[in-house]
């Protein structure tokens, strides 16, 4: 299912840089879009705390930090995840304003999700200033297989059509996921960290950050990158 | 058994085949069957519709023409023998207030006659809803759909409700109390139980009879039967429909339909659902409530298990003034522009809360807007995941706009205290997450959280009064404390009642002793009712409200003197159990130089109504 996903460049060397140095911490604001029941907030946990449960559905919208260790740099994900349902569609594009990183999700499973992905995209396109967003599209639910309505291929002709970034993930089983952030992260670094405006950086705060301090611990997924 | 060919259209003989089975029949052992006349008026199924007792606002005529028009689009063909429980025999008659149904319960087993000469609106409300349950097993009219009905079962919306209960199945209709909220066009929105599709017939026919009694410049208010309460709520486009066995009052269960009403405007605003309504008449509600059905089963869980909901009052967490004090300053301190509340929650009971001055000069925070508040926190565990930023409405502070709502728990993760922040721009994600931090810092500077921890409800054995097992007081607002928060307190519930079963059945209890204290008809001020298995003495004054249970044995001198000492009591407490100054705060551009002093101003009146009469 990952074969779809460009090799990360330089994946390996990821986290060797952790330990040391005045390494810049760049701001990623990314939102997560998506149907209702696609699994956005499953996805923001795994990125977050690499857990997966059963949640209620999101209301309005979550904040959720990850830091991420590139080699030359450290990206602080600011993840919005979006409520899918329709009620809070008027307030999204206060979500989507000026994200980095746009990750459309939809259901392998559910066929009406990938037509809402479209809806999303074209939405996204009309905001977006070529360049500036990394945009993704990612069918979630990679366990489903025997209920499979989209085909990898459909999915990956419909973001080759439109040069996005593609993947397939299980937010159940973590398949794919950290792969997902790490292709992301370099992407993101890549095409806006060299602008000028591009990227922010964060400057931590004296005080207590009690999501910086979650959002820390799960490391480890970085690790399992590679084959 | 057998029955009429339905497919023959509009029946034009009655056919009554009465099978013996008694037990909630699936489709094949229906015990009745009956058909429509061409005039509409079905015979009697063997003292079956007796005594559906219908209430509206006066009594009405009901003129045949107007059922005629109903009965033909419904097409109503069958009945089985579900609906007993909405129909069954002799309600209490004298709660009638419908001459025609009343006259129904007078008509003999036997008496197939048919009655020309006007509608019966009871049995109507019968064949109707029966009409509806037959079509949900499938053995109504499959495959013809009449014009009223086909606005509930157009085709499915994407997402499926996640309540697969079967809606044929004995449980479902053993429920104690059902809600159903449908549009004006009938098209279902929200069902307690089981899915709004398997519904839609059901709710169809809800409009149906909503619609034929206002078709004669009337409203439905409510249906009574031996078993059964049904009560009808109409705001703007929606109805409102609670079917309940638990004996409450009419007036209480409206209350809770108004809550529910409520609850769905907190999400989508008054003025979005009229506009939405206005545009397109036959709008199906349920895509934009898609994803809040949680929400809404919370609440009702909420209401027939907390008597905040009963009461209209807030429950706060007892904590020891000083330290409600120092959390209320510590909020004070956190606020940036357009910030109108901060509001501090542990264990879904209130810690404290702060206003912003000038909002709270015009209008006060009502209890039930709080409830939705707590509600709505309570029922998504999604936001123990991070922080929220929502669009919300506080339909009794304004039913047309949106507060935007911070939510985030303070001691992940455990996630029992929660930090709510109202703000009235939606861009202010970023400044009102910074106030959290501040809060966050100052807490922990201060150890709040561990005092928090140890917060808890309090014993009635703390009281000091034999025989007392349990009570609820509220005191009412006076002139003193007029911008205060109506509040209660209540002590835990103990044994013998520390069971759900005997929780509810104390809470039963009360809702009947508030009944009888708020009955519209004939209310009372004080009451002491000797019940099976304890004593319950429920009193109202210009000052409070109070409910207090005792042991079965307790003398009425005994249960007198013991509220006295419950009443010395509270007020010596009142400190702890009750927020007693709402803190405010400035955060509009142009401060005044303190902004507690409002505070003080209040402090000064050391006597605010507790207990004066002592």
């Amino acid at each position: 299912m990952g074969e779809n996903l460009p090799r990360v460049p330089g994946g390996a060397q990821l986290h060797s840089d952790t330990l040391h140095g005045p390494v810049r911490t760049l701001r990623v604001k990314m939102v997560i879009l998506g149907s209702s029941g696609v699994g956005k907030s499953s996805l923001a946990l795994r990125f977050v705390r690499d857990e997966f449960k059963n949640p209620s559905p999101t209301v309005g919208c979550a904040y959720l930090t990850r830091v991420v260790h590139l080699s030359d740099v450290t990206l602080r994900f600011e993840i919005w995840d979006t409520a899918g349902q329709e009620k809070y569609h008027s307030v999204t594009p206060l979500y989507y304003r000026g994200a980095h990183a746009a990750l459309v999700v939809y259901d392998i499973s559910k066929r009406e999700t990938f037509v809402r992905a479209q809806v999303w995209l074209k939405e996204l396109e009309k905001q977006y200033i070529p360049g500036s967003t990394v945009m993704c599209l990612v069918g979630n639910k990679g366990d489903l297989d025997q209920e499979r309505q989209i085909s990898v291929q459909e999915g990956q002709a419909l973001a080759s059509d439109r040069s996005l970034f593609f993947t397939e993930t299980s937010v159940l089983s973590g398949d794919q996921i950290s792969e997902l952030l790490l292709g992301i992260a370099h992407r993101v670094y890549e095409c806006i960290g060299g602008q000028q405006g591009g990227l922010s950086e964060w400057k931590e705060t004296p005080l207590i950050d009690l999501h910086h301090r979650d959002t820390f611990t799960p490391f480890a997924s970085c690790c399992k990158v590679g084959p | 058994m057998e029955r009429d060919n339905h497919q023959e259209g509009e029946a034009q003989g009655v056919k009554i085949c009465d099978s013996p089975s008694e037990s909630n029949p699936p489709a094949d052992t229906l015990a009745t069957s009956l058909s429509l006349l061409g005039n509409h008026m079905f015979p009697d199924p063997v003292e079956r519709n007796d005594g559906t007792t219908v209430v509206k606002e006066e009594p009405a005529d009901l003129h045949l023409s107007d059922v005629t028009a109903q009965e033909q689009s419904l097409d109503a063909e069958h009945v089985s023998n579900q609906v007993k429980k909405l129909e069954t025999e002799a309600a209490e008659n004298s709660e009638c207030q419908n001459n025609e149904s009343t006259e129904t319960t007078e008509r003999g087993t036997e008496d197939a006659a048919i009655d020309n000469d006007q509608s019966d609106s009871g049995e109507f409300v019968v064949t109707m809803l029966a009409k509806a349950k037959l079509e949900e097993q499938g053995i109504g009219v499959k495959g013809r759909s009449s014009p009223l009905l086909e606005a509930g079962t157009q085709e499915s919306p994407a997402f499926m409700s996640h309540r697969d209960e079967d809606v044929t199945a004995d449980s479902w209709r053993q429920h104690r109390k059902h809600v159903f909220v449908l549009s004006e066009a009938g098209k279902p929105i929200y069902s307690r139980y089981g899915s709004e599709e398997a519904l839609s017939s059901t709710m169809g026919v809800m409009m149906a009879l909503v619609s034929f009694v206002q078709s004669s410049d009337n409203i439905i208010r409510s249906v009574y039967s031996e078993e059964h309460t049904v009560v009808f709520l109409q705001k703007g486009p929606l109805v409102l429909v609670c079917v309940s066995s638990s004996r409450q009052s009419e007036q209480q269960l409206r209350g809770e339909l108004l809550y529910v009403y409520y609850q769905i405007i907190s999400m989508l605003t008054q003025a979005s659902i009229s506009r939405i309504f206005e545009h397109k008449k036959n709008y199906d509600l349920r895509r934009l409530l898609a994803g809040s059905e949680k929400i809404l089963d919370g609440l009702l869980n909420l209401v027939d298990s907390d008597p905040s909901f009963l009461l209209a009052a807030i429950h706060c967490l007892p904590l020891a003034s000083s330290l409600r004090d120092s959390l209320s300053q510590i909020l004070q301190k956190a606020i940036t522009p357009n910030l109108v509340f901060s509001i501090l929650i542990a264990k879904n009971q209130l810690l404290t809360i702060v206003q912003e001055k000038t909002v709270i000069e015009d209008t006060r925070l009502e209890p039930a807007d709080v409830h939705l508040l707590l509600n709505l926190i309570g029922a998504s565990s999604a936001f123990q995941a991070g922080e929220i930023w929502t669009p919300i409405c506080l339909p009794l502070f304004n039913p047309d706009c949106y507060f935007y709502a911070y939510i985030s728990y303070l001691d992940p993760p455990e996630c029992t205290v929660c930090l709510l922040l109202l703000s009235t721009d939606k861009e202010a994600f970023y400044a009102v997450a910074e106030c959290k931090r501040k809060i966050e810092e100052a807490m922990v500077a201060q150890n709040s959280l561990s005092l928090i921890a140890k917060a808890q409800s309090y014993s009635v054995s703390q009281v000091g009064v034999s025989d007392l097992r349990h009570f609820m007081y509220k005191p009412f607002d006076v002139p003193d404390n007029y911008r205060q928060l109506t509040q209660f307190t209540s002590p835990e519930m103990e044994a013998p009642y520390s069971s759900e079963g005997e929780k509810m059945r104390l809470l039963d209890l009360y809702r009947y002793m508030h009944s009888r204290i708020h009955s519209t008809s004939r209310p009372l001020k004080l009451i002491y009712h000797v019940a099976e298995r304890e004593t319950l003495l429920a009193w109202v004054t210009s000052k409070f409200e109070l409910y207090t249970c005792f042991s079965p044995l307790v003398t009425k001198a005994c249960a007198i003197t013991a509220i006295t000492k419950l009443l010395r009591w509270i007020k010596k407490e009142e400190d702890r159990l009750f927020i007693r100054y709402p803190p405010k705060y400035s955060t509009t551009p142009n401060p005044s130089k303190s902004s507690r002093g409002g505070k003080s101003d209040q402090q000064d009146s050391t006597d605010n109504g507790f207990l004066s009469l002592l």
